[in-house]
């Protein structure tokens, strides 16, 4: 790439799948896959991922951790369709069928540097209340036809969700030529960012 | 902090005392100094004890020193003392000694006691800190320093306030007296308590000197309340509340500034009282001199007030409420529209919640036909009365002539330069201005004065003519009496001023008139030095000319006329003083009270007496009596109906009416017009309406009880003449003798009323919203959001707004105000510019970033906005370059040229003008199908976004079964005859490409074509052409299975192989042999998504086809010599098509699998070989003989892994069918609805069919398709008398029309059914409408014909034809043309949904759906379920088919041509086809096959195989020969140009080949075209 004018700009993240609270539910792993615009393609790392079945932790905060990692970069003539993180988490059910037990997405961050987000998962619902009741029978509980579609608006009005837990993750955000290419998406002063400690303003 | 303060509560205590203690505390003093030994003992008390005896040594020693010192000055241990009045005193006398003591104590002390010396130092220089300043604090003061910080009790905190809030300092100082007493009882307990906790800390210390000879006994403090008093003010300080002087707020010598006088806004400061400004005033004043506090106005410095007046927030709701009572959604009726809503009012609202007051209070005429000539006079009198009184409450003409005397003392200034220290000019520039001025002013002042006595004038003259007339007729008629008052004027004082105005105008005047004259002169002069030069040339031309004359006689007639007129100018007359002064004396009479003349004040009253009846003559009591006859009422009209009249009310002899009537108005529709009508009734005759008062609708702002009463005029034309004294109207009368000076005067008079708006109950007006009005009007309002700013609701005039707003003194420089202040500026400025436009995102211009013309030029937005369009083109295009120079400019040259190219015909591709243009109409259709069906595309239903298991039902089948599932959990895990299980499917989202596959699995061929011998040339055992009744007369064959013998290698009959090629990628199986071969081989294709976009839709449009070709592998041994056949072999493959099959991809991407056995598409010749008849096949069907012969091929063909069909879009569709609207009758709709779902019920798998949707997207009755049409003449006259060969004629001619299937065109979205003439048109179509067309055909030529929904491989559904011969029924496809019998097993046709009839349509509800196993008798209701039955009576629908088919015979020519265009255009693909070869064309043989095509055409590929062999090996027969004709039905050329390329003709590389290829065409009616191609390669045999 010429030093005169890049025609793309690239996206690095890095980060982990940290945790999950979902507090009726334990043994759960997540997937996750990345949903982008046209003009965005992946150039280095891994577009999904699944990861491995954790336990809750046995003190009280509870939680399932996965520490599940994310390496991916991506390249792009557009910020249009800036790429989303898509999870979705699995686990047994009471009789022991994998069912889903939540989906979500997040964008992943505009600027550069450390970020954590917390999303929260949610699960289709079933149709009517004996759907519910067949659906928690046979372990064969409703979902999306393809994960993807939560980070899309497009046809969502037809279905009802209902929340079911958190996920958190870190990212660790590089960008290059973006600025050169005229989107300037870092703070006002990238001095001042540098440091171990997250951004505050974050919900965690 | 703490262990401070109680020394520095020892410290007030001296100054109690002062002068009288001071003794005492001297001896207290000298005390401890004198005894040292005290505090060592202590510290024995308290110190180490086994250090004792050291310490003891050491004090001795330290002791012996500091009595030396301490006995000359020190007061060392000062604050340990209980009480030491005067210390305080000594201390300051001895301020410099600290330091010193401080050393002093240092050395003395020992190791020991150094801890402490040095607390005692620290708290010593704490100590003496005090006094050390220079300012030396007062005793009070330092009191007070100690009550302010130390004292917690209430009652002092309590006092103070009390103290501010005093209001005369005076009271306060009674007040401080009062309660003086507890206060020092409460300081002398803190005295006490300070005591006690000194003497602790002393304690603590370890100073041990408390002992009882130090106490010392005094007589309790006392101290006058005075004293006290008077201490206690030195140290408060009570603010005043005097208002400080301003120049003590300012810096020195700056004038306060007051920014509100200079225009600046200001805004409104908080409300704060007068005193309490002056008591932080003067606080502020006294604690900080820097008077920052203070603005420049001398104020203190405050924001505007904040707070605004009423909440800007709704109402916070109740805690208790629960909130979602508040969220709940109520019920509100659906208010029906109502077209005029520009006359409704808002329709939440109920009717009768707005109303209109209207108050008449009376009427008064100014002019009534039963005017007698005396009320005439009093109405003009009292019209000029009234104005007299107008003017006289101007009276500007006393402000005119002030503003004269100020404009006159202005230029007397001005003039006087010592005055002004303006430079000359300007003063001169404004002195002119000022005199201008006057001049005006003069004039205007002159004509309003004449105007007033002129005024005055007339009133005395009508008063003196009433007076004349009243004495005239002896009677009185109107009370009206007019009184002049004089006022007298000091003659003297009036004769001087009026004296010098006039001197005053008349130097004026004079100085203007010099003026001019001086203007006048200078004109002048300048005229006359003009005059004079051209006086002189022309003396000086007139004497040239004398000369010229004579020379050039004819120059003389253009000269002289322009100068002629010129004219020695006058000079201008100087004014006379004398003349002036007349004329302004003149003017002043005229126009002026001549001085010392009384002021005359007019005064009008109505104390005058009427003449009683009895004393008038006869005509003027018939007058009265009229008007006493008279009544008056008045209907109150609103929006041009009448909404209530007043009571009727008799005319009174004054011509007043009174009515005095409130009419309270609950309007429903916004008020457009409001209009009394003024109606008289003359006694009991009828009523006229005199006239129409229309009355203004009140603004928005007038409610009741402020509007104020306004009279209203109103005049009737009628005209009334009367025979008493009345004048009448219309009518001139005169009040002269002689009937001069007549007067015409109309009915007229004026209603007094008020309109308003009600207040309702809770003081809200009950005004409609002003929505209903103008709407340029409020936008403009609106816009400028003057209402919101002055909390009205709305208004509707601006003049009137102006005025509220002058009234109301809004302040103009309030940005609150602004917008309305602009608006009111724009208003009255006349210019009142109302936008017709109403901009919906005002702020949208500011935001742009850059032009719309830049943002169109720019490449990569275009390029965006193609692609968020869907625009088939960009609709995947990925990466779209960050920058505009990087986007090449063909990107767009695809779409422009389709944009372009949509009207334009292209003919280049297409042959045919015609077809071109029926491509180009129905790429058209599709693309207005697909635009419309693109919305539908992204309308999601719940399954598309979620996969949920279907709700289990117990009563029906299927794997969903609650029971099943259940009774699953209990089945074993591996059974021992395991079932079939479907195969997962796969959303065909998340695949790439290579992860589809095509499997075709190769079974096996019936009936291959076997190859004859070609060289013997013997004839062949002859097979006479078979007719169709000889068909199906069984005639077993006389070929034997096997004839091999004759072949010269040992060749078996034939090696067949087969190829599948699909996108570009071709397997093939290894070779078999013999007619009936056996592959069993799975072949593996990949599949490649156009765009690698596996989305469904994109699947579903892909039209790419798999061919399956069959070719015999022929090995042909070429050796020359015979003598190497021993070492060597030296064969070459040749391998000879035998037929193909093709299989749409959609048709197995939508069955899923394909499995079955299909024909094999054989070219009716294929030279060189041969049919080997199966006895096998038929031995099995004897008793019915298949119709159909040739060769099959059994292919299973399926997807690995499974696709999920598109069927969402299809059931989607229906959602949007109804959306598209119908023509059919709703109950039929429903009934459709009705019936298909009953069928679907029953046999969900049958395909049951009641509507279509026809070309423009409307849904129709399927049955309406159906209806006899003519075929082609041509045809019916082919075989007039064989009924059964015309059939296949028509059936020939209907599968001649190219075949296009609209699941593909139309991406899987819906069949889209056209009428047979449109099909006609289009030239293509899929099943349904050749179906449709053959049906049509049939029930035309008499047969019983109904279409077949059904079932077919590889079609899948389609529509075939069902006939009813003499004793059975015939099945035809009408694709291809062929017929089956109802019991042919090799019939496509597969399952039967439904039989549609022109007139019903009936579901079969048997048990199979097979033709070979159901009945077709559609008159058993057990067997079919009609649609039309008892219960729903056929309404005899109209068919949407036209009346008759129109057929135009094709051109022969164009056919010709056409033939030898693709002739020609073959020749030369099969050229480029062959690069490294030479293309040899026998024309021999070729001119041979074209003679045999039209004989093809004729028998329609038939069974002329052994004539035209033995034709053709008579005439070529030195030539081995493989060559086959194709035949299609022509669409374009691209088909034929791709069937003959998969026929591999072109691969021959033997050297010597030559090839063949003729084309024929042959017309049939409506351009359908059938075309033959025959390609041959010869080689020539030795």
């Amino acid at each position: 790439m010429a030093a005169a004018g890049p025609s793309v700009f690239l996206l690095m993240v890095n980060g982990q799948v940290e945790s999950a609270q979902f507090p009726e539910y334990d043994d759960l792993y997540c997937k996750y896959c990345f949903v982008y615009g046209q003009d965005w393609a992946p150039t280095a790392g891994l577009e999904e991922g699944i990861s491995q079945i954790t336990s809750k932790s046995q003190d009280v905060r509870q939680a399932l951790v996965w520490n599940f990692p994310i390496d991916v970069t991506f390249k792009s003539t557009n910020p249009y369709g800036w790429p989303q993180i898509v999870l979705s988490v699995y686990g047994p059910d009471v009789f022991g069928n994998d069912v889903v037990r939540g989906y979500g997405a997040v964008h992943l961050p505009f600027s550069p540097g450390r970020h954590k987000r917390t999303i929260p998962m949610f699960v289709p619902e079933s149709t009517s209340k004996l759907q519910k009741f067949t659906s928690w029978f046979m372990g064969r509980r409703p979902e999306y036809t393809d994960p993807k579609v939560v980070a899309q608006g497009e046809g969502r009005e037809v279905t009802r969700v209902r929340s079911q837990g958190f996920v958190t993750l870190l990212f660790n955000v590089v960008t290059k030529d973006m600025r050169k290419l005229g989107y300037d998406t870092g703070p006002s002063d990238t001095q001042g960012v540098s440091g171990p400690s997250p951004p505050p303003g974050l919900p965690l | 902090m703490v262990s401070e303060n109680p020394h520095l509560g020892n410290q007030p205590e001296p100054l109690q005392e002062d002068s009288d203690t001071r003794p005492l505390s001297m001896t207290t003093r000298r005390g401890p100094r004198s005894l040292p030994p005290i505090p060592s003992a202590s510290r024995t008390g308290f110190a180490e004890f086994s250090m004792r005896e050291r310490m003891r040594e050491k004090l001795q020693a330290a002791r012996s020193k500091a009595e030396s010192t301490l006995l000359q000055e020190i007061p060392t241990p000062r604050p340990r003392r209980l009480q030491s009045p005067g210390e305080k005193e000594l201390e300051t006398e001895f301020g410099a000694e600290p330091g010193e003591e401080a050393q002093k104590t240092q050395q003395e002390d020992d190791s020991q006691s150094r801890s402490r010396v040095k607390f005692r130092d620290s708290v010593r220089k704490i100590k003496t800190k005090p006094p050390v300043p220079p300012g030396f604090p007062s005793a009070e003061e330092a009191y007070n320093f100690f009550t302010f910080n130390f004292d917690p009790e209430p009652e002092e905190s309590e006092e103070k306030p009390k103290a501010k809030n005093r209001d005369g300092t005076t009271q306060e100082e009674e007040e401080g007296e009062e309660e003086e007493p507890p206060v020092q009882g409460i300081h002398k307990t803190d005295e006490q308590l300070l005591i006690s906790a000194t003497e602790a800390e002393a304690f603590l210390w370890g100073l041990d000197h408390a002992a009882a000879d130090f106490v010392a006994v005094r007589p309790a403090d006392y101290e006058s309340a005075h004293v006290r008093l008077q201490m206690e003010k030195e140290l408060l300080f009570v603010p005043s509340r005097l208002t400080v002087p301003t120049y003590k707020k300012l810096p020195e010598n700056v004038q306060p500034r007051y920014l509100e006088d200079e225009g600046l806004y200001i805004g409104t400061r908080p409300d704060v009282p007068r005193t309490c400004q002056n008591i932080m005033e003067n606080r502020l004043l006294t604690q900080e001199p820097g008077r920052r506090w203070f603005g420049d106005d001398g104020r203190i410095v405050a924001l505007p007030n904040p707070i605004k007046p009423f909440p800007s927030r709704p109402p916070v709701l109740t805690q208790e409420q629960d909130f979602r009572a508040e969220l709940e959604t109520l019920y509100k009726k659906a208010v029906k529209y109502v077209h005029r809503s520009q006359h409704m009012i808002g329709s939440g609202d109920s009717p009768g919640n707005f109303q209109l007051d209207i108050d008449i209070s009376g009427l008064i005429f100014t002019h009534h036909p039963c005017f007698s000539r005396e009320h005439v006079l009093a109405a003009k009198l009292a019209q000029l009365y009234d104005q007299y009184l107008a003017r006289h409450q101007r009276n500007k003409a006393k402000f005119l002539t002030d503003k004269l005397q100020a404009l006159r003392n202005a230029v007397q200034t001005g003039l006087n330069p010592a005055k002004t220290h303006k430079s000359l000019d300007t003063t001169q520039k404004t002195i002119n201005e000022y005199k201008s001025e006057i001049r005006q002013t003069r004039k205007l002042r002159d004509a309003e004065q004449e105007k007033d006595r002129m005024l005055l004038k007339t009133i005395i003259k009508v008063w003196k003519e009433m007076k004349s007339l009243r004495e005239f007729q002896r009677f009185t008629n109107t009370p009206l009496k007019l009184v002049l008052r004089k006022e007298k004027v000091d003659q003297k004082a009036d004769e001087e001023a009026y004296e010098a105005e006039i001197q005053a105008e008349i130097s004026e005047l004079l100085e203007e008139h010099m003026e001019e004259h001086e203007q006048k002169m200078e004109a002048y002069r300048a005229a006359y030095q003009q005059w004079k030069a051209w006086k002189k040339a022309q003396r000086a031309k007139k004497k040239k000319k004398k000369q010229a004359v004579e020379e050039h006689p004819e120059e003389e007639m253009g000269e002289p006329y322009p100068e002629e007129d010129l004219v020695k100018p006058v000079p201008p007359e100087p004014t006379d003083r004398a003349l002036m002064e007349h004329q302004v004396r003149e003017r002043a009479a005229r126009s002026r009270r001549r001085p010392g003349e009384p002021l005359l004040v007019p005064e009008l009253s109505l104390a005058g007496s009427v003449t009683p009846n009895e004393q008038c003559p006869r005509v003027e009591v018939l007058r009265r009596e009229d008007v006493k006859r008279r009544s008056i009422y008045l209907k109150v009209i609103f929006n041009d109906k009448e909404v209530s009249r007043t009571d009727s009310r008799p005319l009174g002899a004054d011509f007043r009416v009174h009515f005095g009537q409130i009419f309270n108005l609950q309007i429903f529709n916004w008020p457009e017009s409001l209009t009394l009508q003024v109606y008289e009734t003359v006694g009991h005759s009828g009523t006229t309406l005199l006239a129409e008062v229309f009355l203004p609708i009140p603004e928005t702002t007038i409610v009741t009880g402020r509007a104020p009463i306004e009279e209203v005029e109103f005049s009737s034309n009628q005209h009334v003449t009367l025979d008493h004294e009345g004048v009448g109207s219309g009518m001139p009368f005169s009040f002269e003798a002689d009937g001069s000076n007549q007067l015409i005067l109309m009915t007229s008079g004026k209603v007094s009323n008020s309109v308003a708006w009600a207040i309702g109950e809770n003081g809200i007006p009950l005004i409609p919203p002003l929505s209903q009005q103008n709407i340029g009007f409020r936008s403009a309002l609106k816009r400028a959001d003057a209402i919101s700013s002055i909390g009205t609701s709305g208004l509707t005039d601006l003049k009137k707004l102006a005025k509220w707003a002058a009234e109301s003194k809004l302040d103009p420089n309030d940005p609150n105000n602004a917008p309305l202040m602009q608006l009111i500026s724009v208003a009255t400025s006349g210019e009142s510019y109302v936008p017709d436009f109403f901009r919906l995102e005002q702020l949208q211009q500011e935001f742009n970033f850059v032009s719309d013309e830049e943002l169109n030029r720019s490449k990569r937005f275009r390029l965006l906005c193609l692609r968020s369009q869907e625009v088939p083109e960009f609709r995947n295009y990925k990466q779209i370059p960050a920058y505009d120079r990087e986007i090449m400019e063909k990107v767009f040259q695809d779409y422009e040229k389709r944009l372009r190219d949509r009207n334009v015909i292209e003919t280049k591709d297409h042959i045919d003008p015609h077809r071109a243009m029926v491509a180009k109409y129905l790429q058209q259709v599709r693309e207005s199908v697909i635009n419309r069906f693109l919305i539908a595309k992204h309308h999601f239903l719940l399954s598309d976004l979620i996969v949920e298991e279907e709700v289990p039902n117990i009563s029906s089948e299927g794997s969903g079964i609650l029971g099943l599932s259940l009774f699953k959990l209990a089945e074993q895990k591996r059974p021992l005859r395991p079932r079939r299980k479907g195969r997962k499917k796969v959303t065909a989202q998340n695949l790439s490409d290579g992860d589809i596959k095509v499997l075709v699995n190769i079974i096996r061929a019936y009936d291959i074509p076997v190859r004859k011998p070609t060289a013997s040339k013997f004839q062949q055992p002859s097979r006479s052409s078979r007719t169709f009744s000889e068909k199906h007369a069984a005639s077993p064959t006389t070929h034997s299975p096997t004839h091999s013998a004759d072949y010269p290698l040992g060749q078996v009959l034939v090696r067949p192989f087969v190829e599948v090629s699909f996108q570009r990628t071709i397997c093939h199986t290894t070779t078999a042999e013999g007619p009936n071969p056996s592959w069993n081989e799975e072949l593996e294709l990949p599949f490649r998504a156009p765009n690698g976009d596996y989305s469904t839709s994109s699947l579903q449009s892909v039209k790419d086809d798999v061919f399956i070709n069959i070719f015999d592998e022929v090995l042909y041994d070429v050796l020359e010599d015979d003598r190497e056949r021993g070492s060597g072999i030296h064969t070459r493959i040749e391998r000879h098509w035998l037929g193909c099959v093709k299989i749409p991809f959609s048709t197995i991407y939508f069955q899923a699998k394909i499995d079955g056995t299909f024909k094999i598409d054989i070219p009716p010749v294929l030279l060189g070989y041969s049919k080997e008849r199966s006895m096998i096949i038929e031995r099995g069907f004897d008793s019915v003989r298949s119709l159909s012969e040739g060769s099959y091929i059994t292919l299973f063909i399926t997807m690995e892994p499974q696709l999920v069909p598109g069927e969402s879009v299809r059931e989607k569709m229906s959602d949007v069918l109804k959306k598209f609207d119908s023509q059919e009758d709703e109950k039929l709709l429903q009934a459709t609805e009705k019936f298909q779902a009953e069928c679907a019920l029953k046999f969900p798998h049958r395909q049951c069919l009641t509507t279509v949707t026809d070309i423009s997207g409307k849904t129709v009755f399927i049955t309406r398709y159906l209806k006899p049409l003519n075929p082609p003449q041509e045809l019916l006259e082919a075989c007039p008398n064989n009924p059964q060969a015309t059939a296949e004629l028509v059936a020939r001619y209907v599968s001649l029309i190219p075949f296009l299937p609209d699941t593909v065109s139309f991406a899987g979205i819906c069949d889209l059914w056209s009428t047979s003439d449109q099909f006609l048109d289009l030239l293509a179509g899929d099943e349904e409408e050749h179906a449709v067309l053959l049906c049509n055909y049939f029930l035309s030529l008499g047969k019983k014909a109904w279409l077949v929904m059904g079932s077919a491989i590889p079609e899948g559904p389609t529509a075939y034809v069902l006939t009813r011969e003499q004793s059975h029924y015939l099945i035809w496809n009408p694709c291809s043309g062929h017929f089956y019998g109802q019991f042919d097993t090799f019939c496509p046709l597969k399952s039967v949904g439904c039989l549609i009839g022109p007139d019903n349509i009936w579901f079969n509800i048997q048990r199979h759906d097979s033709p070979l196993r159901i009945n077709f008798d559609v008159t058993k209701p057990k067997l079919w379920k009609s649609f039309f039955s008892r219960n729903l009576l056929y309404p005899g629908l109209s068919s949407v088919q036209p009346e008759e088919l129109i057929y135009q015979r094709t051109d022969k020519a164009a056919a010709a041509e056409l033939q030898d265009r693709i002739e020609k255009i073959l020749k030369e693909k099969i050229m480029d086809w062959r690069p490294r070869h030479l293309t040899r064309w026998n024309r021999y043989c070729t001119s041979a096959l074209r003679h045999f095509l039209p004989l093809l055409e004729r028998s329609r590929g038939e069974d002329v195989e052994d004539d035209h062999r033995g034709e053709l090996l008579k005439q070529l027969g030195d030539y081995r020969f493989s060559g086959f004709p194709l035949h299609m039905p022509y669409s374009e050329l691209k088909p034929l140009i791709e069937a003959v390329y998969s026929t591999g003709v072109h691969n021959i590389d033997v050297p010597n080949v030559e090839f063949a290829l003729a084309v024929y065409i042959h017309p049939y009616p409506k351009n359908v075209l059938s075309v033959w191609i025959y390609v041959a390669s010869l080689i020539r045999n030795r």
